[in-house]
């Protein structure tokens, strides 16, 4: 192969696999959208319809507020918002709870079944409680959201902390690391990719519970409330542009977080490779 | 430099049967002692027990007259799996300069004496490449960067070349040399190949296998400047050869010499 050629290759490959990627979700469209404009049922609107209405419904603004409606702001901004902070906490308590449980085998011990316990209880179960517990509105919403997307961070990085290998800690006592340098230069690190692997966990768990905690009474804003408001006045177009949107979020968010995930624990390829 | 007092050390790991069964060894100031041993006979154990990485179950430590509690501070340790050893997630300075930061260095000092530390092993290119993009002996000779570059009174190294091709090892062994001589520090290495340990070392102690006690301990009576080529042809380098060789195996000293508590020789496998 020649030099030359080499840019053409790689620009067809891109192609090539942009093709693959997407061909088969178009074709799906594409079948969906025949298929709903040959039934005519009222429930099942066609996408192009859909489409439709998402943009009317958030994307009609001005080109200064990046074509978000008054409308995205009543409902996507404080689901996002909501499920942020939510996240935030859970990522937050999950690996310094996790690094304290990581690092004390007694702890752990003690520990363990409780929290297994505890990951195991649907989340949506404990919303009664944490009615009780919390005002209604944002702070009862999170703290839902947190209740189910701190386990797999916290159990995650536990078990990463305590996987860290023996001759890796031997290395840091021969050299007298002080404890908040083993935390940041080898235990953390080490920890990552499983703390990785229980973010992108919470954070599908989160959106699920972001958009269940929004379907509670107490609720005036948000994507579920949306969702709720359209079921009641049979809004059917907007209660599916709300699932493609939610669709689309999680994807979105998904997609950022490998990215993400790729470039911090890009010193992984590497080793996987020679192992 | 450091001067290293081991007196009736014993370690066992829980139960009754022992590793080390009451070690006497005195390494003075400056010198390269190669401790040598059947596999298995406690060697790693004796290492670990220096560097106050386990507390031994017996006997005393002193270092410069202060006893071994925790891991001393000026002790560097070169283990033999470099590559589980150094970070993988941080680059070949940010390894070697890691230790540093307890040395009150400022973030430029750091780098500086990195890198002063990787072209003292024939690295100078290398600092900003992962651990991982380098071969074997490139990794091994970062990781006594690592260990130059911390300044220690004592180095200890446990089967520093046992994972590397034997061209290389010739090349980190004679790396090791020049280390010992253009930098004052007293080094302890823990080897099972008996070539290396009367090439590399002023001393050889020979440990029996375990409860692990020096079996023996020899001068190594060779010219100081040493080559891989001549040194090993040299009628003292074979006789210490055949002698270490010979002690590792379970046999006495050779006749002339003393005769030393052998144990039972029947027993003694030999590495590799």
């Amino acid at each position: 192969m020649t030099a030359a050629a080499r840019p053409r290759d790689l620009a067809g490959r891109v192609a090539g696999g942009l093709l693959h990627r997407w061909l088969p979700p178009a074709v799906l469209v594409a079948g969906w959208e025949a298929a709903t404009r040959a039934a005519e049922s009222p429930f099942f609107p066609p996408p192009s319809a859909i489409a439709a209405r998402m943009r009317d419904l958030w994307f009609s603004g001005p080109a200064s507020r990046l074509f978000l409606s008054a409308e995205a702001g009543d409902s996507i901004a404080p689901s996002l918002a909501r499920m942020g902070l939510a996240l935030l906490l859970s990522v937050a308590a999950g690996v310094v709870l996790g690094l304290a449980l990581g690092r004390s085998e007694r702890a752990l011990a003690y520990l363990e079944p409780l929290l297994q316990f505890a990951r195991v209880i649907p989340p949506p179960t404990m919303v009664p409680v944490f009615v009780v517990l919390f005002q209604l509105g944002t702070q009862m919403q999170v703290a839902s959201i947190v209740f189910g997307a701190v386990w797999p961070i916290l159990l995650n990085t536990a078990d990463g902390v305590r996987s860290v290998d023996a001759l890796q800690m031997d290395t840091a006592n021969a050299f007298r690391l002080s404890a908040a340098e083993r935390i940041r230069f080898v235990i953390v690190p080490s920890a990552l990719p499983k703390i990785f692997a229980g973010l992108r966990l919470a954070l599908s768990l989160s959106l699920i519970l972001m958009v269940f905690s929004e379907l509670l009474p107490g609720t005036s804003d948000g994507l579920g409330f949306q969702l709720t408001y359209a079921q009641s006045a049979s809004d059917v177009p907007t209660i599916w542009a709300v699932i493609v949107l939610l669709g689309v979020l999680g994807y979105l968010f998904n997609s950022i977080l490998l990215a993400v995930e790729r470039r911090v624990l890009s010193w992984r390829r590497g080793t996987s490779n020679s192992q | 430099m450091a001067m290293l007092q081991i007196t009736g050390l014993t370690h066992s790991y829980g139960g009754d049967h022992g590793v080390l069964g009451g070690i006497d060894l005195t390494v003075p100031d400056g010198r390269l002692v190669s401790i040598v041993g059947p596999s298995g006979c406690g060697k790693s154990t004796l290492l670990r027990c220096i560097a106050g990485l386990i507390r031994p179950t017996g006997g005393t430590l002193t270092l410069d007259g202060s006893p071994i509690d925790g891991v001393p501070d000026d002790l560097a340790v070169v283990f033999q799996d470099y590559s589980r050893s150094l970070f993988p997630w941080l680059t070949v300075r940010d390894n070697v300069a890691l230790p540093l930061r307890r040395r009150g260095m400022s973030r430029p000092e750091r780098r500086a004496a990195a890198q002063e530390a990787l072209e003292s092993v024939g690295l100078p290119d290398a600092g900003r490449r992962y651990p991982w993009q380098l071969s074997g002996g490139m990794q091994q000779r970062v990781s006594i960067a690592r260990a130059l570059a911390y300044r220690p009174s004592l180095m200890l190294m446990d089967e520093p070349f046992g994972s590397v091709d034997a061209q290389t090892r010739e090349d980190l062994e004679d790396l090791l040399l020049q280390v010992h001589r253009t930098q004052k520090m007293t080094i302890l290495l823990v080897t099972h190949d008996i070539d290396e340990s009367v090439y590399v070392g002023d001393r050889v102690v020979v440990l029996n296998r375990s409860p692990a006690r020096v079996h023996a301990d020899l001068d190594v009576d060779l010219p100081a400047s040493r080559d891989q080529i001549e040194t090993r042809g040299l009628p003292e380098f074979v006789r210490l050869r055949a002698e270490v060789g010979r002690l590792v195996r379970g046999g006495g000293r050779s006749p002339g010499a003393e005769p030393a508590d052998t144990g039972t020789a029947s027993d003694i496998v030999t590495d590799e």
